[in-house]
């Protein structure tokens, strides 16, 4: 069996080649923006991207219409918003990727580096998205002059949150996306990921913690929290909120151990590592995988 | 420099490409080598892993073993090699948002060093039409078109062409041959792969024929015909793999 060239001299060649390829001005070629700025085309003219906004305003808007205030309007959006996001994410993001999967084979066929194409892929897939949700929740405060102080403060938390859980999941969809070829099985893949973390987790958890009550379980609540996005998004929105109602038992253990404003950075944390597991996770495969 | 891959003007060059995907061998051993001013087609039967060895070439699968060189040099596990390919897939299936002209910018952006006339390029392959129409609503004809156009858009040294002229009407067919034509004369290699081996009659100078992920043939059309006393591709090619099975089946019984 024939092998390949010794290290040192694949090296040399590698140099030889790379150097070859840089422009006249030395700088290198933005991959990233150029294939963002496509998928940015592509996806936000995309219908369901355009229903998904449109969703989100009517519903925003209703809600305004009913609550009277930006502030009720979007308490009252909290748990759709941790529902919806993810899984407009998931499924958006698994089917996009199966569809696109030719196109990002003639995209890796040109002379660009793997891990270059996947941000602007993956880039291209969260900006629209969270464009989408942004402009859901914004436009109905806007035309109803309801941003007041207290209405921005919470809006912005609503979009960071609700930003943050979209890279993960979006990540998270590439990651099964390249790691499994068969698309009903992704999407199923991907389904499963949704539906434990934003509705069977937290029951999970209260089962536990009734099942073993006689123990000192503080501890082990804010860890449970941490390894769910989702209950560190609820957390975040909810600590800001100040409604223990709407906390989830993860979520009270954790405003009353840290308070509102560590809560609340522990929150953030936990969500930034929630980004960049599946983002890491989903490099990692995409410039190993046989396409 | 290796040298036996320096012979002959090879660009681009498969040397004991070994793949295979869990228990199943796709490539075995396989060795190619496509040579400036040439066309070579890649045959075999479905599953015989002729996309396979294209991908090996372009880097989108890696090769368990063996090495991919350009000009002699090794340029397995790089990317920049791939400045001097023009790609064009089987039946590509582009975004349905985007327009021909959108691609085609995109693919520029991509190699923002090649100098390229976009323009010149959506005349020559007939696209201006529908040049800024969405591509989901444009026929399969069409998008193959645009397919030939991204792979040719630049003046690459090694165009990879699967079964170029699927989908494509008959006018359109004996375009894009045409242009195959003038792309060997202005000095490419040219792979092709293509089930239809009428289409390649003419026009191809090389034959590999691919088997089980083994090539049982490497040679010129015209030693092939020689070699079966066929005149047509189609006729030479089906005597060889007769030939093959029958050595096959000896083989088992003795």
């Amino acid at each position: 069996m024939s092998t390949v060239q010794s290290p040192v001299w694949l090296g040399a060649q590698r140099a030889t080649l790379e150097t070859s390829v840089a422009t006249p001005s030395g700088r290198t070629p933005s991959v990233v923006a150029a294939v963002f700025a496509a998928q940015w085309r592509e996806i936000a003219r995309n219908r369901w991207v355009l229903a998904y906004a449109i969703v989100l305003l009517l519903l925003t808007e209703a809600l305004f219409q009913m609550g009277g205030s930006g502030v009720r309007a979007l308490t009252s959006l909290l748990n759709l918003v941790l529902l919806l996001v993810p899984l407009v994410t998931s499924v958006f993001g698994v089917v996009y990727w199966y569809a696109a999967r030719e196109f990002t084979e003639l995209l890796l066929a040109q002379p660009v580096a793997r891990r270059r194409l996947w941000w602007g892929l993956y880039l291209g897939l969260v900006v629209p998205l969270v464009a989408a949700f942004s402009v859901g929740l914004t436009l109905p405060l806007v035309w109803h002059r309801a941003l007041d102080a207290e209405t921005v403060r919470l809006l912005a938390l609503y979009l960071g949150v609700g930003a943050a859980l979209t890279a993960s999941f979006g990540a998270a969809a590439l990651w099964i996306g390249v790691r499994q070829d068969d698309r009903l099985r992704g999407l199923g893949l991907m389904l499963g990921l949704w539906f434990s973390a934003a509705l069977a987790y937290d029951g999970v958890v209260v089962w536990l913690a009734t099942a073993f009550s006689d123990w000192p379980l503080e501890r082990p609540m804010l860890f449970a929290m941490l390894a769910n996005p989702v209950d560190l998004a609820r957390t975040a929105l909810v600590l800001r909120l100040d409604s223990a109602a709407l906390m989830g038992y993860t979520g009270a253990v954790m405003a009353r151990t840290l308070g509102g404003g560590p809560g609340l950075a522990v929150s953030a944390l936990g969500l930034a590592l929630w980004i960049a597991g599946p983002v890491w996770l989903a490099v990692r495969a995409f410039r190993r995988k046989d396409f | 420099m290796i040298p036996d891959m320096m012979a002959e003007n090879v660009r681009l060059a498969a040397r004991g490409v070994h793949k295979a995907f869990g228990a199943v061998r796709v490539l075995d051993g396989v060795r190619l080598a496509l040579r400036a001013g040439r066309v070579t087609a890649v045959l075999g039967p479905n599953g015989s892993g002729k996309t396979t060895l294209n991908k090996v070439l372009l880097g989108l699968v890696r090769a368990d073993a063996g090495a991919i060189t350009l000009d002699g040099q090794v340029v397995t596990g790089t990317d920049a090699y791939r400045r001097r390919i023009g790609y064009m897939p089987q039946a590509p299936r582009f975004p349905d948002n985007l327009s021909p002209r959108e691609v085609l910018t995109l693919m520029q952006s991509l190699r923002p060093a090649e100098p390229v006339d976009l323009d010149a390029s959506i005349q020559r392959f007939d696209i201006g039409a529908y040049v800024d129409r969405p591509l989901g609503v444009c026929s399969g004809g069409q998008r193959q078109r645009v397919n030939a156009a991204v792979a040719l858009l630049f003046s690459p040294d090694v165009l990879i062409l699967d079964e170029p002229t699927a989908g494509l009407d008959p006018v359109a067919s004996a375009a894009l041959k045409d242009r195959i034509v003038h792309e060997r004369a202005a000095g490419r290699a040219i792979l092709v792969t293509s089930h239809v081996l009428s289409e390649l009659d003419g026009l191809t100078d090389d034959v590999v024929l691919l088997l089980d992920g083994r090539v049982q043939y490497e040679g010129s059309v015209d030693a092939l015909r020689e070699q079966t006393g066929e005149r047509s591709l189609e006729r030479a090619v089906a005597a060889l793999l007769r030939t093959e099975r029958a050595s096959v089946a000896t083989g088992e019984a003795a």
